[in-house]
């Protein structure tokens, strides 16, 4: 396991190195999107026009926080399911997206678009969501304030700690990690 | 001479206790399971995993001193009632009184609202009411009042098997397993794992659910249920699945089980998953 430092937006030669069981300590500008926001980019891709933001060498972090109390940046803030993205997620891949945090398992086609377009899907840990808030230190809706903790926010994260899941190898924690503590 | 033991609990008294124990279960995680996860700390053999608990409870520590969620999810307010047949309730209907300290708990609170108004139409309620509501009416003159908020990513992996009398013990362990295994990294291991066996099909899921307000520690009393508690928890932790799914030996805190009788010809099995943000808090009234 090696530890790196990295900073957004990523590029192909910042994230080649990266395999599944690395730890990374990510800075800069990231972008939170769920179920709701990723219908709706997908519609805004199909009908060809302008997204909220550029996908190119960007990370979204699959996340809903709770309401900031008064004084505080954000809520508690850790990932959400990453698969129910995956429908959605190698259309965005494919638009240039390259990184991708939230916890649990992708299905095989988006571990195949994350090795096609070199990207990588990193997990951050669930439930240490009051920890990871104090990473967060800009937050601005940029899209779908409607949605409440569904909407848009543009993140700026100082040493958010994260672990890498799928590399652009085809490698998956997931799968691997587990084999040597398996007795059953 | 009959002595009248009925008790008055008023509808602003519900209202009040519901919205501080929605903000106190999401705060504040459970002594039982802060004890449980330390002692996991030790006995985790993967460096990674043993990270990740301890970043568990650097995450409890902060959310308690400065009284922020736990997780960010703060989930469906899941609320059972236990309510004395001698308890009169007065300035207003029960349920009305827990939907409003939901509402205001969620609110003042600066909790997440995760309830949509619809399961397909998916309008958020903005408040996180309608609370899920359970009632059981007892003996007796007290009203105990659980709120248990309940996370959606475990709860999605959470499963119900109509098994047949043929399947056995083995089957219903065997679907435990599989359940668990099924959830993987999903529902944020370390798990609390709820089963519920028996009843039907409607009982099962209940007694699953019921079966996570147990205390990490209290086995079920029949000495045998207790036994398959114990080998069903060194199954789990043998699949290697490990805190967050990255490998390990720590992949359930727990497994509690509650049984009910049922129907000659159904065996039914449900598997309430729930992570270590296994939040429950009471009060009796
Ligand atoms: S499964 Fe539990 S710890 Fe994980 S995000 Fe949901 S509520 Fe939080």
């Amino acid at each position: 396991m090696n530890i790196y430092e990295l900073s957004t937006p990523l590029t192909d030669e910042k994230i080649e190195h990266l395999r599944a069981g690395d730890k990374t300590i990510l800075s800069g500008v990231i972008y939170t999107a769920r179920d709701a926001a990723h219908q709706k980019i997908i519609n805004l891709l199909n009908e060809g026009k302008n997204l909220p933001f550029n996908l190119q060498d960007q990370v979204i972090y699959y996340v809903g926080p709770s309401p900031a109390k008064p004084g505080r940046t954000i809520g508690s803030a850790g990932p959400t399911t990453s698969s129910r993205m995956d429908p959605y997620t190698p259309a965005l891949l494919a638009e240039g997206l390259k990184g991708m945090i939230g916890k649990g398992a992708r299905s095989e086609e988006v571990c195949q678009a994350i090795q096609k377009y070199k990207a990588v899907y990193f997990a951050a840990i669930g439930g240490a969501a009051a920890l990871m808030s104090k990473c967060i230190t800009k937050v601005e809706v940029i899209a779908y304030p409607e949605l409440g903790p569904e909407a848009i926010y543009k993140l700026e994260v100082t040493n958010l700690p994260l672990i890498v899941i799928n590399d652009i190898k085809g490698n998956d924690l997931y799968q691997q990690g587990r084999l040597p503590y398996q007795k059953i | 001479m009959n002595v009248d033991t009925t008790k008055i609990i008023h509808f602003d008294t519900i209202r009040e206790k519901v919205k501080s124990l929605c903000m106190e279960a999401n705060y504040f995680l459970g002594e039982d399971i802060k004890i449980y996860i330390e002692k996991a700390i030790e006995k985790e053999s993967s460096p990674l995993g043993k990270e990740v608990l301890k970043d568990l409870q650097r995450n409890w520590e902060l959310a308690a001193k400065e009284q922020i969620p736990i997780c960010q999810d703060t989930g469906t307010a899941v609320i059972f009632l236990e309510i004395g047949q001698e308890v009169k309730i007065v300035g207003g209907y029960l349920y009305d009184a827990i939907n409003e300290g939901v509402r205001k708990g969620y609110r003042e609170g600066y909790l997440r609202k995760s309830m949509v108004k619809h399961p397909w139409l998916r309008v958020n309620t903005d408040d996180n009411t309608p609370a899920i509501i359970h009632t059981e009416i007892v003996p007796g003159n007290k009203l105990k009042i659980t709120v248990a908020p309940k996370g959606g990513g475990s709860e999605n992996m959470s499963a119900l098997k109509m098994l047949t009398p043929a399947a056995g013990l083995e089957g219903v362990k065997r679907f435990v397993l599989e359940s668990v295994k099924k959830a993987g990294p999903n529902a944020c291991p370390p798990l609390v794992v709820g089963v519920g066996v028996g009843g039907n099909f409607e009982k099962a899921a209940l007694l699953a659910k019921k079966a996570l307000l147990r205390k990490l520690g209290h086995f079920n009393q029949d000495p045998a249920i207790a036994q398959v508690e114990l080998e069903l928890l060194k199954d789990i932790n043998k699949t290697g699945i490990g805190p967050q799914g990255f490998g390990g030996n720590t992949t359930a805190l727990a497994v509690n089980i509650e049984v009910f009788p049922c129907h000659i010809a159904s065996l039914p099995v449900a598997v309430n998953i729930n992570c270590h943000a296994s939040r429950h808090k009471t009060i009796i009234l």
